[in-house]
């Protein structure tokens, strides 16, 4: 390990974290916070392409209403195996273990997270989960969907039992980083950082922690007991061994529908660092932002019925969870208001995360908004189940997380690498992006309301024309992404120099150099300002922040 | 009455499908709003407060005021607490059941509809049910967890295998409505479709009256069989035209020998089929899952003799061994039930 041996031996200002050891060892061994945050960047990414090809292919496969390209197996498998590794394996671990990772402890002023070998030990685990997930693909299939819902997925052939073990694995991936970011954030805060000058991001990822570490048990537990059904034949959740399948369910929306909000508020994180930095003014509503994530961390454990309205539960239950579930919109709201109100006689500028934040505000409030369809029973009950879900979750998910998780990427590119991306091909790209993921997703809500079922490998001709949208707008969003991972990749070395803070930003990983040196801070930094405060600090991009 | 839809839904054919729609629409034209307030907003602050010189600063850092934090607080729960209400309503009215509704047994099996009418009539995947009558539901399953969702009817209910669920609607029109199943069952789950025949009054009692089957008078045993091949599903999983499905084609399989999963053969003739019909799991060709359900009980004899003859046209073979007696076999059973029907 030769992370530790760097400060006394390389004083100057060119030693960062990316040069200070090299070769493999330095980095399968690295106990640095920002190399962690690079491991999981390429293993995640790799995930997400994998995802990405899966989906491409259904979306092939679906230009026609018979079988064009594959059989009702494989097109079975794809759907099971893009969920699974979009949910597990790429959007809950991507804002907080890359960014998260990557940009957390020095926001707060701390050299590394509170547990190095934890946040290391938590990489490995990942890396198993997927591995192991991905022996389960070759070795045999997995074609229960991503809920693996009972009986079905106790009772049909296939490597269940290995998929719903890699799940297992990644889950303790996902408590290990909540658990280290919770304790970072309490005891790590550099002196005057106090709770309300830590910035949004950071208050994001600890609401974040809070559900990870509380709800993903729960989805431990059921993954086991499914397993111990399908192995030894203990009964819990097959009726045909006395078990009962809705029982399944209550478990995995237990867990899964607060994992919605650990994919959502880091994202919400990262747009109200964007918006801030890109309007050159200070946010507005901090404590509302800041509460709301709270709000919605605790809200999200008391929703998870509204995924089994026509499930067969107690219509007292549906009542309960409904009326919960309308209350969850309400901090989602409040935030975005106070996301625009930020703009408001602001100096707004759009670089590339601008546009991705501006994406964000516009798909985000068309996912948040379809989900209060969902959340009314009588409507839900039409439309559950069918391509309407499928087109809102996208929105949320993909129009919400994962614009905000470009954004952040092209934000802290510069201070990952310290070499600026193409701004031309960064803005082609955002473009493409958003016009390609409304084509792909709008068509469906309408083919949805209008009764196409989810999960249908044929399908009547009636839906033949949103399909055919559906598929030609995938080919434009998978094209601005292709030279989104161009630009990134190119400009990981041969982009020009970055400044320290190439946005005029106030947070503090933007005072230190790019990319940041090994310890991050090399005196304690003392905190004069918070992190939004451009009314009192002047910041020009490409300066050298006030603090400094 | 309203026979094409809007752009958003199918066209509405129940009783409830109105106040669905009009709740549906409510909650389609507040969202508009809310989404043209969020996205009209930022576009006037976007143009406005855009940067124009490389050093302008923003003109103001206001970054809090509570009248507006509980307007759009306040606001927004009002509206969601009116939808709230309203869905709920909406949603009691679709769960409870009219008392003086006909019910309908629905059983989901991988990959079809089975329907048991009061008189105890059946049918699969066809739902045959009169006009402005109150139609209950009683579900269940026979293997995984299926979903009995009639768009245009605007219901959908989850089919469990160890408990019964209900449902209900009242058609308000006469016609053809599609059935799907809407929780993922496994490879046959797009096909697992079936169609609401919504008919009169008279139709109806005629229907049941035929045992659910339809007038078969005159017909040919192999057009019985080709009938049957639709109406009793064999087509979700049996294709006519040689491609491969859930199971074997019947094109040209009759007269030919087939390798079994155990690697023994067998000649595909009147009894393999019969057998393969009633007994599906004793002999599975080779490459196929155990996964025919037993049709025993909801054929008769001379239904089983009709497919028996329909799979036979489709078969080039002629001249094939025995035929003959298996023919005349066929036409004894026949002459037979004919006489148990007398």
């Amino acid at each position: 390990m030769s992370t530790g041996t760097y400060t006394a031996e390389h004083p100057e200002d060119s030693v960062n974290y990316l040069n200070v050891s090299s070769g493999l060892k330095s980095w399968l061994f690295t106990l640095d916070h920002k190399r962690i945050g690079v491991l999981y960047l390429f293993s995640i990414m790799a995930m997400f392409l994998f995802g990405g090809i899966l989906a491409m292919l259904m979306r092939f496969e679906l230009l026609g209403p018979g079988a064009e390209l594959m059989t009702a197996d494989t097109y079975n498998r794809m759907f099971t195996l893009h969920g699974a590794i979009m949910i597990f394996m790429f959007i809950i671990p991507s804002v907080p273990a890359i960014l998260g990772n990557f940009a957390l402890p020095i926001q707060i002023g701390a050299k590394d997270v509170a547990f190095p070998r934890l946040n290391l030990a938590s990489w490995y685990v990942y890396v198993t989960g997927s591995g192991l997930a991905l022996y389960a693909i070759i070795a045999g299939s997995v074609d229960t969907g991503w809920t693996f819902y009972t009986p079905y997925s106790t009772q049909v052939t296939g490597s269940v039992i290995a998929m719903v073990f890699a799940v297992f694995i990644l889950g303790f991936s996902s408590i290990f980083t909540g658990i280290n970011f919770i304790a970072t954030i309490h005891k790590l805060r550099a002196p005057g950082m106090t709770w309300y000058k830590m910035p949004l991001f950071v208050w994001g990822i600890y609401a974040t922690g809070v559900i990870q570490v509380l709800a993903t048990p729960v989805l431990g537990i059921t993954l086991i007991l499914l397993i111990l059904e399908r192995a030894f034949g203990i009964g819990i959740f097959d009726p045909s061994m006395g078990g009962d399948p809705v029982l399944f369910q209550h478990f995995f929306w237990f867990y899964s529908h607060p994992a919605v909000y650990i994919m959502i508020l880091p994202g919400m994180g990262i747009i109200s660092e964007l918006i801030s930095t890109f309007s050159h003014r200070k946010i507005f509503g901090y404590k509302a932002i800041a509460y709301s994530s709270i709000a919605i961390a605790f809200l999200s454990f008391g929703v998870w019925g509204h995924h089994m309205f026509v499930s067969g539960q107690s219509q007292y239950a549906t009542l309960v969870f409904s009326f919960l579930t309308f209350l969850v919109a309400i901090p989602s709201g409040i935030k975005v208001f106070n996301w625009v109100s930020t703009m408001y006689k602001g100096a707004i500028t759009f670089e590339t995360p601008m546009l991705f934040t501006l994406t964000f505000l516009f798909t985000f409030t068309i996912g948040g908004l379809t989900g209060i369809f969902l959340g009314s029973t009588a409507v839900d009950v039409h439309l559950t189940d069918t391509y309407f879900i499928v087109a809102h979750f996208h929105y949320v998910m993909m129009g919400g997380t994962i614009m905000a998780f470009f954004g952040g990427l092209y934000y802290w590119w510069p201070k990952i690498w310290g070499r600026m991306y193409s701004e031309i091909w960064g803005k082609i790209s955002a473009l493409l992006v958003f016009v390609g993921f409304n084509l792909t997703f709008f068509p469906m809500f309408v083919m949805g309301a209008q009764g196409m079922p989810r999960r249908y490998f044929l399908y009547p001709e009636k839906y033949q024309i949103e399909h055919v949208l559906s598929t030609g707008g995938s080919w434009i969003l998978a094209a601005g992404l292709l030279i989104m991972a161009l630009n990134l990749i190119h400009a990981m070395k041969w982009g020009p120099k970055a400044e320290k803070n190439p946005w005029g930003a106030l947070t503090l990983e933007w005072m230190i150099d790019s990319p940041p040196p090994p310890h991050n801070f090399k005196e304690t930094p003392e905190i004069e300002h918070g992190p939004y405060d451009h009314d009192k600090v002047l910041v020009k991009p490409g300066k050298v922040g006030a603090t400094t | 009455m309203d026979t094409t839809g809007t752009f958003w839904m199918p066209p509405g054919s129940s009783t409830v499908a109105g106040d669905v729609d009009a709740l549906f629409y409510f909650i389609f034209w507040a969202s508009v709003f809310f989404f043209l307030v969020v996205v009209g907003v930022s576009a006037y602050f976007i143009i406005k407060y855009r940067r124009r010189a490389e050093d302008e600063e923003a003109k103001s850092h206001i970054d809090y005021n509570l009248k507006l934090e509980i307007v759009w607080t306040v606001i927004p729960i009002i509206l969601v607490v009116i939808v709230f209400i309203w869905g709920f309503q909406t949603y009691m009215k679709m769960q409870i059941v009219p008392r003086d509704a006909i019910e309908v047994k629905v059983t989901g099996r991988q990959w079809m509809w089975l329907f048991d009418y009061p008189n105890g009539s059946t049918s699969v995947n066809e739902l045959v049910v009169p006009v402005d009558r109150p139609i209950k539901l009683l579900m269940s399953s026979e293997d995984v967890i299926h979903s009995f969702y009639v768009p245009q009817f605007r219901i959908k209910q989850d089919v469990l295998p160890n408990r019964y669920t209900v449902s209900w609607f009242e058609a308000n029109r006469t016609g053809n409505f599609d059935l799907y199943c809407a929780e993922f069952c496994g490879k046959g789950h797009s096909e697992m479709l079936g169609t609401v025949r919504v008919v009169s009054q008279e139709r109806y009692t005629a229907f049941l009256e035929t045992g659910g089957l339809g007038d078969q008078e005159g017909m040919s045993l192999m057009e019985i069989g080709k009938r049957l091949y639709r109406e009793r599903a064999c087509n979700t999983c049996h294709s006519v035209d040689g491609s491969p499905n859930v199971g074997p084609t019947f094109q040209d399989a009759y007269g030919h020998e087939v390798t079994l999963s155990d690697g023994s053969t067998v000649m595909v003739d009147a009894n393999y089929i019969r057998e393969s019909i009633l007994n599906p799991k004793a002999k599975v060709v080779q490459g196929y899952e155990p996964v025919m359900p037993t049709f025993q009980g909801l054929l008769s004899e001379r239904q089983v003799d009709g497919l028996v003859a329909y799979i036979q046209s489709l078969s080039e073979v002629e001249d094939m061994e025995g035929d003959t007696t298996e023919t005349q076999v066929a036409e004894q059973d026949t002459a037979q039930t004919q006489e148990d029907t007398e």
